[in-house]
């Protein structure tokens, strides 16, 4: 086990250094002057100079890059118009916009998107194994089929249009429910689960589709394998097939793909942050690309990589510990 | 693992059902309803995207022509007329704000959503069935360097790093064309995933190891032994690819970083419509409703052609039912 | 008069249009053993699995009337029927290794089993599974329960099986083919469990098996099944023995003795080209190790054997062995790690491909499972001609002809040359498989288990062909197989392997005659014999070599 963590580590290492590289390469060797599009289309020339300076963008690209990787390791100092500012390892860059660290910028909004995602995470997991597990309980009747349906038209909506499917319904027009807001935990955990109650709705229906699709046919699978024609053939009754041993045949794939998915969503619940304009990564990230704040992009693409390379090798890991004829390698 | 999972989906094990070509594929495809319903909306759909302008020339209209006398502007920019101003001239009403005519951006709109779709599906599928070909057949090195680079694509986050390229690029490079470099560029890993496991599969099977001793080199083996097999598994997984390929599309446009305007997209539409669903809701519910039956009927449609091509896969998810009778392996 | 503890009157199985068993009737008494015979397609496992009532809720049809203990399998409702399974009649299935669930400990399952018929505590019912495990010979039964099934060997997996089935004091065991997947000697020591089992607790036994040697190691009675219906049922001494039906004797005709050299047409003279000419194919030291560092494993280990045209060499082992391996090295599918190879005095062992492409078509193999021999994908005759076409070769008409020709050698239509794999039988696939070698104009056929996936008759006309064909061309032949039988009737020569060694090579006759390796000696006393009578005296003298 411990041999595959670290070789999984050197990879992640090597997949994240490659990843800087690329995007190091895009944003800041792609056409179009970087100076210019950082200060901002209203610039004067003497204004772009100055900016060029600043961003020590005359030297040649692999000092910059240089500089963006020391910066990582150990700290870079930034000089604002009236000093010189510090920023301590891991440092990926100072906000263009906002002149603030983009590191400290991304914790302060980590907490938000954690919320976010671990909240759908719980509830899309519980409706879709249980989903899944139900049309199988109730296969070959109409329960089954019409939740067939129900999560196929899961996975082909947007999570956009059921969300502004939910506002409008639920906001709007019955006013059952407050416009979704982010109210920090420590400050008022009722206040913090109501606001996010929606964005978790949304995302959880979209998401347990998948999920319920994934239990169902991992289970319609173990179900026809040998092992349970053994234990009918012992008079095992159809609840413990079921839940017993169709269940554990799903148990593997779905903890695979739950780490996978976790991974990917912490920094791409991009969508579901936009609609219901909660202030986490995601909404932080289009701003930036909207106003073409380089630092905050390229700081929140390495760090949304970070979760991913990191989710990718605990899916690997946990996938092996469910089923053990799995070799890892 | 995930090549396991990437399996499952894809639905084909290497000595799937017999063959015996595209006429038993058509019949199969055929016995199923659900699939050729979705067929003929899917066929009706591409029908309209590919006939957008003669259709809006029907209708008298185009996409881009604004007509500010439409909409009340005075109330905000809601259209004048009931129903967001549905009416003879204009078949499905027009436009908030800027009084442009809805059927004609809607059909317009859905040649950008389907054509960039199709086009980032192909250079899926392309870039990843040559990776996995290259991985499974070529040498180990060859195979650690392909995973290497497979693993560093799997681990770029799709939306962000659109968003982050398509910042990047000036407006002058044509965006549709954008969105689908960058859309194919980023997600080929799971094609490219299957067919390295299908073609190692395959590499251990004895009519392989046949070939080789009939004395045909490498390459010849692989056009004639492999690619065959590797046709369904290739297909199911592009036809569930494209639906995802149109939600990812319009999402990146719903977030105005997709399809700039002019140009109408689905998702573009849908940026501003929580705004007019009251005033005008068709100007909501036409772009949602028809991204949802359109991804609805891809997906039905790509599980009908998962099953044609590979029936006894699909018939062993649906055991149980009492339903199908066993086959002949059973009967000894 | 006591009523038989299982009563089965005309009974019908359908799957689709396709007619299982056909009117089936026996009965069986309670502590009795009934070996049901027949080849595939004979209907013997769906008849068993109708004892259970395994087929309800699957879509197949089922008509007649089975008694089992007391209980009237059609009429018994889900309770009933719960009731019967497990408790009163119990079933050991084929793969032992699929038949177990891969996520939970052995002892567990058992345990799991053991509480549906009987309300005890779970630490009861788990020192119930060490019980059972201890009774089969598992040894360290107490650790082996918290194992899973994939850490055990394929005869202690089978042992748990059976260990599965006496955990509720079954008054029936149905065994469907319990050791078909299992190696010769464990085979044996499977067999002889059954038996010490049987005597202890009085266990009635149906055994279902295609192995007649296995049904006469074992039981009382055989019934010989054919199409779905009984063609002859008796003590197993006067079927095997004497069988009335015509269809019994040509049965046990095909089946290949470990005994007797079956003579196939005039004895070929094996050295009769030879000696001038010297060995085909020569192995010197041959090496194949895989893996690296600790994990390195040798799967054949310094052979040295020859091979001369007109003449065929036998391999025999059991899994493991490195047979297979060996067989691949020869013809250069696999690469030899060390040793040398030698084709008509040539060194072939280290060519590189291209080197090698001149000799490809000459050494050439029959695979084993015939279903992953041919391409799905294509018809068969474009199988068959692909040697022709990677030849060169490019006249349609030519190819065509010669195609057809092949096929008709070796016994099919050549009419069906458009047809795809799955349309044929295992046997006309291997038939197919032989076409495609002969076309590539071959001088060394090497065949990996060609047989063992086919029907004792079908196995003989096989074995048949590849004789008639030999003679007719003079090719070499090695033939790899585990079964001994099989090898005593086609070889010349034999070489026996053992964990990537040959322990004992020679003459046939020699060989089987008068073994000098214990390990050769202890497979001959493994294999099973026809006649019950000298059944029981093998197995003392099995448990004699065994303590060796």
């Amino acid at each position: 086990m411990t041999g595959f963590l670290l070789r999984r580590l050197g990879g992640a290492v090597f997949v994240l250094l490659s990843l800087t590289v690329i995007l190091y390469a895009v944003f800041y060797v792609a056409p179009g002057d970087v100076a210019q599009i950082a200060c901002g289309p209203r610039c004067s020339p003497a204004q772009v100079a100055q900016v060029t300076e600043q961003l020590r963008l005359d030297d040649p690209v692999y000092t910059q890059y240089g500089h963006f990787l020391q910066g990582i390791v150990a700290g870079r100092d930034f000089s604002t118009g009236t000093g010189v500012d510090h920023c301590s390892a891991p440092c990926l860059g100072v906000s263009y916009q906002s002149d603030q660290q983009v590191m400290r910028l991304i914790l302060t909004k980590l907490p938000v998107t954690g919320s976010l995602v671990v909240g759908a995470f719980v509830c899309w997991i519980l409706l879709g194994v249980g989903t899944g597990v139900l049309s199988v309980w109730r296969r070959g009747r109409i329960t089954e089929r019409l939740l067939t349906w129900l999560t196929l038209a899961g996975t082909a909506t947007p999570v956009f249009v059921i969300g502004l499917l939910l506002i409008i319904v639920f906001c709007s027009t019955l006013q059952w429910l407050p416009s979704p807001t982010y109210v920090p935990f420590t400050e008022d955990p009722e206040q913090w689960a109501w606001g996010l109650l929606l964005p978790w709705v949304s995302l959880a229906l979209i998401e347990s589709a998948k999920y319920a699709r994934l239990t169902r046919s991992s289970m319609l699978e173990t179900l026809a394998e040998d092992h349970v024609r053994t234990f009918r053939a012992y008079g095992v009754g159809e609840r413990a097939v079921i839940g017993r041993h169709a269940l554990r045949g799903a148990v593997a794939p779905v903890i695979a793909l739950s780490a996978l998915d976790f991974g990917s969503m912490f920094g791409g619940a991009v969508l579901t942050e936009s609609l219901f304009g909660i202030p986490g990564l995601g909404r932080e990230l289009v701003h930036a690309v909207k106003v073409v704040d380089l630092p905050v992009v390229v700081g929140m693409v390495l760090v949304t990589g970070f979760f991913v390379v990191l989710a990718n090798a605990v899916a690997d890991m946990l996938y092996a510990l469910a089923d053990r004829r799995v070799v890892l390698s | 693992m995930s090549e396991a999972l990437l399996v499952q989906e894809a639905g084909a094990a290497p000595l799937a059902a017999p063959a015996s070509g595209a006429r038993q594929f058509w019949r199969r495809l055929r016995a199923q309803r659900a699939a050729t319903a979705a067929a003929a909306v899917v066929l009706l759909l591409f029908l309209a995207a590919l006939a957008a302008p003669l259709l809006a020339a029907l209708a008298g209209q185009d996409p881009d022509t604004f007509h500010p006398e439409l909409v009340d502007s005075a109330a905000g920019g809601v259209p004048r007329g009931s129903f967001g101003g549905i009416g003879a001239d204009h078949w499905l009403g027009v436009e908030p704000q800027t009084g442009r005519d809805l059927f004609a951006r809607i059909v317009h709109g859905a040649r950008v959503s389907l054509g960039v779709a199709v086009a980032a599906t192909l250079l899926q599928v392309t870039i990843g069935v040559v990776v996995g070909l290259a991985a499974a057949l070529g040498n180990r090195r060859l195979d650690q360097i392909l995973s290497r680079i497979t693993d560093i694509n799997v681990a770029l986050p799709l939306m962000v790093i659109a968003l982050g390229l398509l910042a990047v690029v000036p407006p002058s490079f044509p965006r549709p064309v954008l969105i689908a470099l960058v859309i194919g560029g980023i997600n080929w890993a799971g094609t490219s995933k299957i067919v390295r496991a299908q073609a190692l599969a395959l590499k251990t099977l004895d009519f392989v190891s046949a070939a080789r001793l009939s004395g045909r080199g490498r390459w010849s083996i692989a056009r004639r032994e492999l690619l065959p097999s590797l046709a369904a598994p290739v297909i199911t997984y592009a036809a569930l690819l494209f639906p995802v390929n149109i939600t990812v599309e319009a999402a990146l446009s719903f977030l105005g970083v997709g399809i700039k305007p002019p140009t109408p997209s689905w998702g573009q539409m849908l940026t501003e419509a929580d705004t007019w669903y009251q005033s005008a809701p068709t100007y909501l519910l036409l772009p949602a409703g028809l991204l949802f039956v359109t991804v609805l009927s891809l997906t039905v449609l790509g599980e009908g052609v998962r099953t044609a091509l590979d029936p006894r896969a699909a018939s062993r998810l649906s055991i149980g039912t009492g339903r199908e009778g066993r086959t002949k392996e059973q009967a000894s | 008069m006591t009523t038989p503890l299982v009563q089965v009157e005309d009974l019908t199985v359908d799957f689709g249009d396709v007619r299982a068993v056909d009117g089936l009737s026996f009965t069986l008494e309670a502590g009795a053993a009934l070996g049901v015979v027949g080849e595939s397609g004979s209907g013997k496992s769906a008849s068993a699995s109708a004892l259970l009532g395994l087929h309800r809720g699957t879509g197949a049809r089922v008509t007649g009337t089975v008694r089992v203990a007391g209980t009237d399998v059609g009429a018994a409702d889900e309770a009933e029927l719960r009731a019967l399974r497990g408790a009163k009649a119990a079933m050991v299935f084929q793969d032992p290794l699929s038949s177990l669930d891969p996520y939970y400990t052995v002892g567990d399952q058992i345990a799991e089993v053991y509480r549906v018929h009987n309300r005890v505590s779970r630490r009861a019912a788990r020192a119930r599974a060490v019980e059972v495990l201890d009774r089969v010979g598992i040894p360290e039964a107490v650790r082996r329960s918290r194992s899973r099934p994939h850490e055990f060997s394929g005869g202690m997996r089978q042992r748990a099986l059976i260990a599965m089935a006496l955990a509720c004091e079954p008054r029936l065991i149905v065994a469907d083919e319990p050791t078909t997947a299992l190696d010769v000697t464990v085979q044996a020591q499977i067999l002889d469990l059954l038996h010490d089992l049987r005597r202890e607790t009085g266990t009635a036994l149906l055994l279902v098996t295609h192995d007649v040697g296995v049904a006469a190691e074992s039981v009382d009675e055989v019934l010989v099944m054919q199409h779905g219906r009984a063609v002859e049922r008796g003590p197993v001494a006067e079927v095997l023995g004497a069988p009335r039906q015509p269809y019994t004797r040509e049965l046990l005709a095909s089946v290949p003795r470990v005994d007797a050299r079956r003579p196939a047409g005039p004895v070929p003279g094996p050295r009769a080209a030879a000696p001038e000419t010297g060995p085909l194919l020569e192995a010197l030291g041959l090496r194949r190790e895989f893996g690296r560092g600790s994990s390195r494993v040798t799967a054949v280990d310094d052979v040295s054997l020859t091979v001369h045209a007109g003449e065929t060499l036998g391999i025999v082992g059991e899994s493991g062995s490195g047979k297979t391996t060996l067989g691949r090295m020869l013809v250069r599918l696999d690469d030899p790690t060390g040793g040398r190879l030698r084709y008509g005095g040539r060194e072939i062992g280290s060519l590189p491909e291209k080197a090698l492409r001149p000799f490809r078509r000459e050494l050439q193999m029959v695979f084993q499972d015939p279903v992953a021999s041919l391409n799905p994908r294509r018809s068969v005759g474009e199988s068959v001609a692909d040697p022709l076409r990677a030849a060169g070769e490019t006249d349609e008409t030519r190819i065509r002809d010669r195609v057809s020709g092949l096929l008709e050698r070796v016994g099919l239509d050549a009419g069906r040359y458009e047809r795809y794999p799955h349309e044929f039988s295992g046997g006309q696939r291997q038939r197919i498989g032989i076409a495609r070698v002969l076309a590539a104009d071959p001088k060394l056929i090497v065949c990996d288990e060609p047989v063992s996936a086919l029907d004792v008759t079908t196995q003989a006309q096989v074995i048949a062909l590849l004789g008639e064909l030999q003679r007719e061309l003079g090719i070499g032949l090695v033939f790899i197989a585990h079964d001994l039988a099989v090898v005593r009737q086609v070889s010349d020569r034999v070489a026996v392997m053992r964990q990537g060694r040959i322990v004992e090579q020679g003459a046939v006759d020699e060989v089987y005659g008068s073994p000098q390796d214990a390990y050769t000696k202890q497979l001959l006393a493994a294999v099973p014999t026809l006649d019950p009578a000298r059944a029981a005296a093998r197995r003392a003298a099995r448990s004699e070599l065994a303590v060796a």
